[in-house]
Formats: C-alpha cells, sequence, structure tokens
C-alpha cells in the first residue's frame, strides 16, 4: 500500500508575541516547528504500516520547509515531496487542497492520506476534508487511532462531540488525526538524521504537477484576508496574593456581585 | 502580488519584523522584498501604519446577484438540536434583517421534523426539511450530497454551521465539493456597508492574530462558527414559519464509512462542558486524582460544569472529552474558574473569551494570572475546599 502525510511547517506559536507598540505578530525569531498534529498523522502512518508499505510525506511551503521533511524523513518516512513555487505562494485551504491533490494524483496509486486535524496557524481543520472530497476517497475527521487495516477496509477510532466513535471506513480514504493524550513525539537519533540523508527527496512546481494556473495560489483562493490585526485586550484584571481566608472572600465578591447562574 | 509604495515608507521597519518568511530588508531606509522568499500571507500589508504595502489580485467578475437568503444548518444529535444552532438563528436575523433577505434553517435527519417549532420560536423564517432514514445518522457523504443539492437548487447567499466536529467534518466537504470559498471557526460576524459582503473575523496564529475575512466571488458565502459567542434570541413559543420538504435520493452505496460502536462519556445528566454557563477547570497542579475530587467537589457547590487541562488528561484523570483548548473544547462561560492550570496557549485559546476568568496558582508568574480577571496567588490546597465549603453554606 501507499500512504501519503501532509505536513506542514508552522511557526511555532506558543513563542509568537505582540509587539505592544505597534500591535503586530513580531516573529522576529520565532522558530519553525512541524505542525504537531502532522507529526501523530506521520506517527499513526508508520505505526501502522504493513510489510512493504511504503510512506511519503508532501508539503506544499516555501523552500525552508524543507527543514520540516528532513525530520520527517528521520522519524521514518521513506521518502519526500517538497511542492515549492511562485504560483502556490497566497492558497487559503481550498488552493492549497487543490495543490496537494494534484501532486497525490501524480504520486499515484494512494491507498490512505493522513493529515493533521488542524495546523497550529491557520487551524482551519479544513484542508483534509477538502483533500477527502476532490479525490472521492472515505473521510474520517477527529481521528485518534487507526486501529486496523484490514483488505479494503481501514476502522479507526474517532472522537465525537461527547466521546467516541469506532468507524469503519473504505480505502481510499482521508484520515485527520488528533494527537492522543498518550502521544509522544519521537526524537530521531544521529542515526536515523544520517540514514535520512540518504533517502530521496523530491521537489515539484506547479507545472510538474499540472492544473491551470489560476487554481493555485492567490488566484486559486475562493477567500480574502482583508484585515489582520492583534485581539482586543480585556480588560486589565487584579493579581491578589493574600492569606487564604482573604483570597476565598475576594473570590466570594466576584461571584456574588456578578450573580452567576448556572 | 505585494507592492511596496516607495514614496509612502517611513523606513520604520515594522514589515521586516513581522513577515514570518524573511523575505523583506532594508534598504537605504526603504522596504525592498525578495520575492523569492515572500508566501504572500499580507502580514506586511497590515502591518504597515503607513500604507505604504498593498497586495494586487487579478478582479474576477462572477454574477453573484442571484443567490439571496441566509441559512443556518440545523444540527441535530438524536433529534436534539445543537444549542450552537439558536445562535447561529441570533446571528442569522441581525444579517437577515440588515440584508432584507430571509433567514432559513436546513434540517436533515430521519424523524426530525418535531424541532420545527423550535427553529421557528428562535428566528427562522423557513425551514427545508430533509428527512430519509439514510440520514438517521450522519455520514459526511450523506449530509454532503443533501447539503450540496439544497444550494444548487435554492443558491443561498450566506451558510453557517456551528464549528462542532460535526460542522467541521461537513463544511470543508460541502466547500470541496462546489468550489467555495470557507472561513473556519469565527467569531465575529457582519456586513460590510460597501458591498454588503459578508466580513467573517476569526482567531489565527493560536488566537495570537485576528483576520477579517472576505469571500467575494463564490456563494454561498460559508462559515463555520464557534459555540457560545453568538446570543440566540429569547425563544417566541407560537412563531410559525414555512416548511419547505425536499426529496433528496443518496445511493446507500455512496456512503463508505459505517459507524461500527458509539462510546459516549458523557453519563447521563452531567453537563458538557462546552455548553456550561459555569467552568470550573482543573490541571496538573491538582497532583493526583484524588487531588482532582476539590475541582469536581467545586464545581458541583457551583452547579457548573468540570473541565480541565490536557495536563490532567495525560495524567489519566478525566477524560479527553473536557479538555479545553486548542486540541480540546472552545468554552465561553459566564465564568471560568481555572485551578492549578499553568495557562499555556493552548489552553488558553480554549477559554480566553470567558466572560469572568478567575485562576488559582501557586506561582505568580503563571501565564493564566495574566488573562484572569481575577488572579489569585495561593495554595490550591488551601483555598479551594475553604471555597467550596463557603459557597456551600450560602
Ligand atoms: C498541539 C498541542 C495541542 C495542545 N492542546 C491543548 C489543549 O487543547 N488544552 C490544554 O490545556 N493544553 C493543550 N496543550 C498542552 C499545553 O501546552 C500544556 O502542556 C498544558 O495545558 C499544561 O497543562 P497544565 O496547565 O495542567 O499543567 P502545567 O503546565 O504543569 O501547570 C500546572 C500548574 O499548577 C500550578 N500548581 C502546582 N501546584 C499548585 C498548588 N498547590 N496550588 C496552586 N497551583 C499549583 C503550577 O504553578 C502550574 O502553573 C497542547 C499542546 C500541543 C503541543
Ligand atoms: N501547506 C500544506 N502542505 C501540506 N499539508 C498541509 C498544508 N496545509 C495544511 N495541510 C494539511 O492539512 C491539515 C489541516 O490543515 P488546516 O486546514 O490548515 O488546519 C494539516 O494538519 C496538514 O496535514
Amino acid at each position: 500500500m501507499k500512504h501519503v502525510v501532509c505536513v506542514k511547517q508552522v511557526p511555532d506559536t506558543t513563542e509568537v508575541k505582540v509587539d505592544e507598540k505597534t500591535g503586530t505578530i513580531c516573529r522576529e525569531g520565532v522558530a519553525s516547528v512541524l505542525n504537531p498534529f502532522d507529526e501523530f498523522a506521520l506517527n499513526e502512518a508508520l505505526r501502522v504500516r504493513g510489510e512493504g508499505d511504503e510512506v511519503i510525506v508532501v508539503t506544499m511551503g516555501p523552500p525552508q520547509a524543507e527543514e520540516a521533511l528532513k525530520k520527517c524523513l528521520a522519524i521514518g518516512a521513506d521518502q519526500a515531496i517538497l511542492l515549492c513555487d511562485r504560483a502556490f505562494a497566497g492558497a487559503d485551504t481550498m488552493a492549497t487542497s487543490f495543490a496537494l491533490v494534484k501532486a497525490v494524483q501524480k504520486i499515484g496509486q494512494v491507498d490512505m492520506i493522513f493529515c493533521g486535524q488542524e495546523t497550529l496557524d491557520g487551524g482551519t481543520a479544513q484542508v483534509g476534508p477538502e483533500i477527502a472530497r476532490q479525490m472521492g476517497f472515505s473521510q474520517v475527521t477527529y481521528v485518534e487511532a487507526v486501529e486496523q487495516i484490514k483488505g479494503k477496509f481501514a476502522t479507526c477510532r474517532k472522537e465525537t462531540d461527547d466521546g467516541y466513535e469506532r468507524i469503519r471506513a473504505r480505502l481510499p480514504l482521508v484520515v485527520a488525526c488528533l494527537p492522543s493524550p498518550d502521544f509522544n513525539p519521537t526524537i530521531p537519533s544521529v542515526m536515523d538524521i544520517i540514514a535520512a540523508k540518504r533517502k530521496v527527496m523530491t521537489a515539484w512546481t506547479a507545472e510538474d504537477i499540472g492544473g491551470g494556473a489560476e487554481q493555485f495560489g492567490l488566484a486559486g483562493s475562493p477567500t480574502q484576508v482583508v484585515k489582520s490585526y492583534p485581539p482586543p485586550k480585556k480588560g486589565q484584571g487584579v493579581v491578589i496574593q493574600e492569606s487564604p481566608e482573604d483570597s476565598v472572600q475576594r473570590i466570594l465578591e466576584i461571584i456574588s456581585n456578578k450573580g452567576f447562574t448556572a | 502580488m505585494i507592492v511596496i509604495h516607495e514614496e509612502k515608507c517611513t523606513g520604520c521597519g515594522i514589515c521586516v519584523k513581522v513577515c514570518p518568511t524573511g523575505a523583506l530588508s532594508m534598504v537605504s531606509n526603504i522596504a525592498r522584498l525578495e520575492e523569492d522568499k515572500c508566501t504572500l500571507c499580507g502580514s506586511c500589508v497590515s502591518s504597515c501604519p503607513f500604507g505604504a504595502i498593498t497586495m494586487e489580485r487579478k478582479a474576477q467578475t462572477v454574477d453573484v446577484s442571484a443567490y439571496r437568503d441566509i441559512w443556518v444548518f440545523a444540527e441535530q444529535d438524536n433529534g436534539v438540536l445543537k444549542s450552537v444552532v439558536l445562535e447561529l438563528l441570533g446571528k442569522g436575523r441581525d444579517l437577515a434583517e440588515e440584508l432584507g433577505q430571509r433567514l432559513c434553517a436546513v434540517l436533515v435527519g430521519s424523524k426530525v421534523d418535531h424541532l420545527i417549532p423550535e427553529l421557528a420560536a428562535h428566528g427562522a423564517d423557513v425551514v427545508y426539511l430533509v428527512e430519509d432514514d439514510i440520514f438517521g445518522s450522519y455520514s459526511t457523504q450523506a449530509y454532503t450530497a443533501a447539503l450540496a443539492t439544497l444550494i444548487s437548487r435554492h443558491q443561498p447567499n450566506i451558510l453557517l454551521y456551528g464549528a462542532t466536529h460535526k460542522g467541521r467534518d461537513l463544511a470543508p466537504s460541502v466547500a470541496a465539493n462546489l468550489g467555495l470559498g470557507l472561513t473556519a471557526d469565527c467569531t465575529g460576524l457582519s456586513i460590510e456597508p460597501q458591498d454588503k459582503l459578508l466580513l467573517q473575523t476569526r482567531p489565527a496564529f493560536g488566537g495570537n492574530l485576528m483576520a477579517d475575512i472576505i469571500c467575494p466571488n463564490t456563494r454561498p458565502q460559508m462559515a463555520t462558527v464557534r459555540s457560545h459567542v453568538m446570543k440566540s434570541l429569547e425563544a417566541q413559543p407560537g412563531r410559525t414559519c414555512d416548511v419547505v420538504r425536499e426529496d433528496i435520493e443518496v445511493s446507500p452505496r455512496s456512503i463508505t464509512t459505517k459507524i461500527l460502536e458509539v462510546i459516549s462519556s458523557t453519563t447521563g445528566g452531567e453537563k458538557k462542558v462546552e455548553e456550561a454557563n459555569i467552568v470550573v477547570s482543573g490541571g496538573r497542579g491538582l497532583g493526583s486524582e484524588k487531588g482532582f475530587q476539590l475541582v469536581k467537589n467545586l464545581a458541583e457547590a457551583l452547579g457548573g460544569a468540570v473541565g480541565c487541562s490536557r495536563g490532567a488528561v495525560e495524567a489519566g484523570w478525566m477524560s479527553k472529552t473536557r479538555q479545553v483548548g486548542q486540541s480540546g473544547k472552545t468554552v465561553s462561560p459566564e465564568l471560568y474558574i481555572a485551578i492549578g492550570i499553568s495557562g499555556c496557549i493552548q489552553h488558553v485559546v480554549g477559554m480566553r473569551s470567558s466572560r469572568v476568568i478567575i485562576a488559582i496558582n501557586n506561582d505568580s508568574a503563571a501565564p493564566i494570572l495574566e488573562v484572569a480577571d481575577l488572579g489569585v496567588v495561593g495554595d490550591l490546597f488551601e483555598i479551594v475546599p475553604a471555597l467550596t465549603e463557603a459557597i456551600k453554606a450560602r
């Protein structure tokens, strides 16, 4: 079987700071990381792969996204593809999923596509389902575990609004993966990193994957960002450090004053 | 493409700092762009205080005037409406008045027509009803087919979904099916005065940034909307609406997924964290499963729901369905009490829009104290039991 894992390099949002003076996001010196949801998706793909199965990671991004792919190869992916072209710039989820679909079609004979449930930066959770629909594949989102792949079917454990479901889905299939609480990212060893250098990393342009220029990037994006700005600041809160009795009193005051109803 | 208007550039360097890909630099006090590095993310455009950077795109002309009405996907589970549906109807009513169009609910399921009065009472002018056994349990494919067919038949202007697990599964599938734009997890919706477009506001970058998004050339304009940010209208019992029954044929063979088992972790009667007005959340600071009982006791005394951080889920004290944050639930109750939670950004994005936030933490540098209306520095093991007793004694 052939599995594709879609990964994205994202700024580490825990480090992103808002510049108080200018009110803009300051990304200087903020590290880029492999989207943690995607790292989990890759882990699932590697965990459920059978003998002789191939795991290919794909990303659409600027040249430096190669770093994320190198990490995936060190973790255990067999092959990596970087979709990199000026034509892809400014893509919203639609244009992103379109480029990924074109890449999957070029790879050919793909049985499963593993996506992250969402990215740290965009966080839309849309790219996975959009790929599924365009490919005509089955779709299961919020997947915490791909339990089994047998014949033409995969069984997944999926989170719902109020619990879990076990779902059986016919291949070919797109799963959008949500890190389970016990997920511990693998830290590749020096040997893994060296071995990864021998694996194949390919770069494809828009021309390589086909499709019209008007379907990629900014031109192929139905949504437009008109403005971005830091979130409104909440009113200044107070921080107190008092005796336990006084602390309790202060909390009770707030609760009583505002008159909350359960 | 990005255009730098040199005559307006003052060389302040803000754009260089915000550029995530290092594509901008200052050359003799004027911003310079290295096109190869630019991903057209637009950060520099909105950061420039002088309007010296603009993004130009090719103009497209599409006739969108035929599309009318505001639609709300009336998500239901076993014949019960999700609370976000009523909130969307509340917001949808405003949008409908402003545009002079109708507010319609789309109700898909099997034996769900008893929900029509509730939809009408909360503001719907029309209910499109799609009933068939095939829609009895949710499947992406059957529901996508239903929505896509209805859209093609009736051409709505706007279509809103709750940003629930199902809403976020369905909406992008419909979007891809029809080639539509879609904005995820909106926290604000309004009509832009000039072109009467839907202005969709959403948090990005883990809540560090807000973005206003429009969708000028495709219809319907679609968005998923977070729970608890829009206000539902007071129900008007007896208010009626038009009901349009729609036949939609979906072949069972086109459905390639099957639910084998439903494992519900909300035992009957327990309040769901995302629907409660008061949420008491605990984190790793509780130290043990036994310690976590303090959180449950306080929640019970207040009549609220129990929530938790991922730390508490990882420790195995709480079920994942109660986790608040980026990879858990987004909540915005009237009152949120965070106990022994440090306040990592992934937790904060899930609760920062709560009306009043109280945090109890013994580390005066814990980031949760910065988002709290009242930050209490102290030992939770002393404060929480006393607080619970005091509340019970009221
Ligand atoms: C992709 C991704 C998604 C994530 N999604 C989520 C998410 O959805 N939700 C979420 O919560 N996290 C999420 N996290 C994890 C998050 O980054 C933090 O690790 C987590 O929130 C920490 O949980 P905590 O605050 O309970 O634990 P800690 O950070 O360990 O904090 C415990 C706190 O308790 C305090 N404390 C200890 N003893 C006492 C005492 N006696 N009295 C008072 N205070 C005390 C400490 O001072 C400390 O501040 C995510 C992380 C990643 C990478
Ligand atoms: N540029 C990209 N390249 C490859 N995969 C992507 C890209 N953007 C999004 N994805 C995949 O789609 C998932 C959901 O992303 P998003 O819709 O941005 O939240 C991610 O977790 C990735 O698996």
